[in-house]
């Protein structure tokens, strides 16, 4: 334990990883508890995988693999996906559910397409474009966490400066726009901070396993408390939290790779919190079923005095 | 018999579209859409076991476990969602995620120096189906992935056609089905079971991402061209063989991914239709919207002209210059009317003044009554 302590501090490969993966836990975990309470956690999951083919168009067109400006590919495609999103649910009859798929798969296949085709061209710069598939948290260097680090933070301080507007937002927009708020706009800034977090977290988890960083901890800190700031600060308490045990078992474990195990971390967390939460937990719920069952075949004439149970 | 390797991999993207699209339609419309992209990767873990049970890559094991896998997740879904602790979308997140991430690390934890690559799993490598081909004994039947694809079409066809019925009516009126004994319930596990084979099958030829998009994509486009349900299930198969066709030689030309191409392929389809299809396309509505405004602003006019007739204020409630504060209608609306109205006949212009014609005068009877 001192030496993982030990380590945490003075191993530059660990303690970059395990920082890169607390900061996308605690950004992914307050941003991704609004898109839970609004019901489109897998919103998260379409902006991943719509990000792919920005990322290719940003290194075709640059040429450049820095982190911000393939990220800045990334935030653009899967802001346009977004948009794309929002127009067919509201121009035909398909349902989100099938928007999202829609989106999400054809933009994910341009991606791939566009990726073998760079691959094709055979430059040696290229090797790393496909680590943002499946995420590479053990590659990551002091450079990108410290763009994690500004992204981040300039997306928490806007949800701190906001955070009356983007509640009215999250449980009642009417309500809002009928106090005069902007709805629509705070509805695209929130969206647009949600691609922030779905950008940080390409490099570290991957493609695929971003919609659980979306969702996970705002689904686990929702079962604890009915408050939402305390629902924001235990999200990002659960999304670090898997974070950094995920980076940690990873790297002291042979052969663990860091975006599953970090997953992994957060499903621990998130279905002990759906079984055990107080007052939500189904374990709870399930003996109070038991109890009442077992109160109703109880003789019903003994009185309460001689043990039976009102 | 043998086979160029361009007819192998255009035959089975052809079958493989056809067969995954079949299943779209009841899955659009049951608003499952996303259940596949769970499944699609969840089968992961499953194909490792199947894997390690077998020592090696085999078709029947690896398809056993990816299968037993997707049967897990869809269970593990509708178990979260039944709790109500989180929303349908949310359990999908959660479960998904946690199979793949399983998978990737079973694989790398006990198959790092064995060949499982990681990325064929996302794209296929349907490049290469010529190669892996099915023995019998000693007899080369061809291209394995042909038969898997073909037998795929013939399951979903095969199950189209016994369950249509039931399909229909469970996916529109539930209530009604429950009500005459026709099993909601199990039909969905049905379906389930379905995609879930069809998704095992298809995943190994060409990938997780291009079942999503084949499963999706050609049935929501035909979603928007028509009404029909028979035809909308038909003509997403007609769409997903097209979009293998032609992603296939967009490949060839742009040397890139088959898979990738393939899926682009889809949304393009499924572009031109929400731009250009004649009942719900973006275009035909704008247009038919634009109509509408214009026939009412027409008719708008030849009502005000019409109670204006005979009365003392006509001279000056039919000049044309004069709508726009009658009517309080910008210049470009005023004119849009008055086009509107000549065009049909009901309103002659001569300079400065609108008059109804007779055909105007029963117009506006028609209208004021109305």
């Amino acid at each position: 334990m001192g030496d993982i302590l030990h380590d945490l501090i003075f191993d530059y490969t660990l303690r970059n990883v395990a920082l890169g993966s607390a900061l996308l836990g605690v950004v992914s975990g307050v941003l991704g508890s609004y898109a839970v309470l609004r019901r489109q956690g897998l919103l998260g999951d379409a902006l991943a995988h719509a990000a792919l083919p920005g990322i290719c168009l940003a290194y075709l067109l640059t040429g450049s693999k820095a982190t911000l400006v393939l990220l800045a590919g990334a935030g653009i495609a899967g802001w346009l996906g977004t948009l794309l999103l929002l127009r067919i649910v509201r121009d035909t009859a398909l349902s989100e559910d099938a928007a999202l798929g829609i989106v999400l798969s054809t933009f994910f296949g341009l991606g791939i397409a566009l990726l073998t085709l760079i691959q094709q061209r055979n430059d040696a710069n290229q090797a790393g474009l496909d680590r943002y598939l499946f995420g590479q948290a053990a590659a990551l260097v002091s450079d990108s966490v410290v763009t994690f680090a500004i992204l981040g933070g300039i997306a928490l301080a806007i949800v701190a400066l906001l955070g009356k507007e983007f509640k009215l937002l999250a449980f009642d927009p009417q309500f809002g726009a009928t106090l005069g708020f902007p709805m629509q706009r705070l509805d695209v800034l929130l969206t647009s901070l949600l691609v922030i977090a779905v950008m940080i977290g390409l490099q570290t988890v991957g493609v695929v396993l971003m919609a659980a960083m979306v969702i996970g901890p705002g689904a686990a800190a929702r079962q604890w408390t009915d408050r939402l700031s305390v629902m924001l600060a235990l999200a990002a308490l659960f999304g670090a939290t898997a974070g950094v045990s995920g980076a940690v078992l990873s790297v002291t474990q042979s052969r663990l790779p860091t975006g599953p195990m970090i997953i992994l971390c957060l499903t621990v967390i998130v279905v002990s919190s759906i079984l055990f939460a107080p007052a939500r937990g189904i374990v709870w719920d399930v003996l109070r079923q038991r109890r009442h069952r077992r109160s109703l075949t109880a003789p019903a004439l003994v009185p309460e005095w001689e043990g039976g149970q009102s | 018999m043998t086979m160029t390797s361009e007819v192998a991999i255009l035959l089975t993207g052809v079958l493989a579209a056809s067969a995954c699209s079949l299943l779209g339609s009841f899955l659009i419309l049951r608003r499952m859409a996303m259940m596949t992209d769970a499944i699609s990767h969840a089968i992961l873990p499953g194909l490792v076991a199947g894997y390690f049970l077998a020592n090696g890559p085999n078709l029947l094991i690896g398809s056993f476990g990816a299968a037993v896998a997707a049967v897990v997740t869809v269970t593990l879904v509708e178990a979260l969602q039944r709790t109500r602790r989180v929303d349908g979308g949310s359990a999908i997140g959660i479960v998904f995620p946690a199979m793949f991430a399983l998978g990737t690390v079973l694989v790398s934890r006990f198959f790092a120096d064995v060949h499982l690559d990681t990325d064929a799993i996302l794209y296929g490598n349907i490049e290469f189906v010529n190669f892996d081909r099915l023995f019998i004994g000693d007899r080369d039947l061809g291209p394995q992935s042909l038969w898997v694809m073909g037998g795929l079409g013939v399951i979903n066809v095969t199950f189209l056609a016994l369950f249509y019925k039931e399909l229909k009516l469970t996916t529109f009126d539930p209530g009604l089905a429950a009500a005459i004994g026709i099993s909601p319930i199990l039909i969905h596990y049905g379906l389930m079971a379905t995609l879930s084979i069809t998704a095992v099958g298809a995943f190994t030829a060409v990938g997780a991402i291009l079942v999503v998009a084949l499963v999706i994509v050609p049935a929501a486009t035909a979603y928007l061209l028509t009404d029909r349900l028979v035809i909308m299930i038909g003509l997403s198969a007609v769409l997903g063989a097209v979009a293998a066709v032609a992603g296939y030689y967009g490949a060839v030309a742009l040397d890139a991914s088959v898979a990738g191409s393939i899926v682009t392929m889809t949304g393009v389809l499924f572009g031109a239709a929400y731009l250009l299809s004649p009942s719900s396309g973006v275009i035909a509505k704008a247009r038919r919207a634009r109509h509408n405004q214009q026939r009412f602003a027409g008719e708008m006019l030849v009502v005000h002209l019409f109670n204006h007739e005979g009365t003392p204020q006509q001279a000056a409630e039919s000049a044309a210059g004069h709508l726009v504060t009658a009517l309080n209608w910008s210049s470009q609306r005023a004119t849009q009317a008055v086009s509107y109205a000549t065009r049909r006949g009901l309103v002659i212009q001569s300079a400065d003044r609108l008059a109804l014609t007779d055909a105007g005068r029963v117009a506006g009877r028609q209208l004021v009554d109305r």
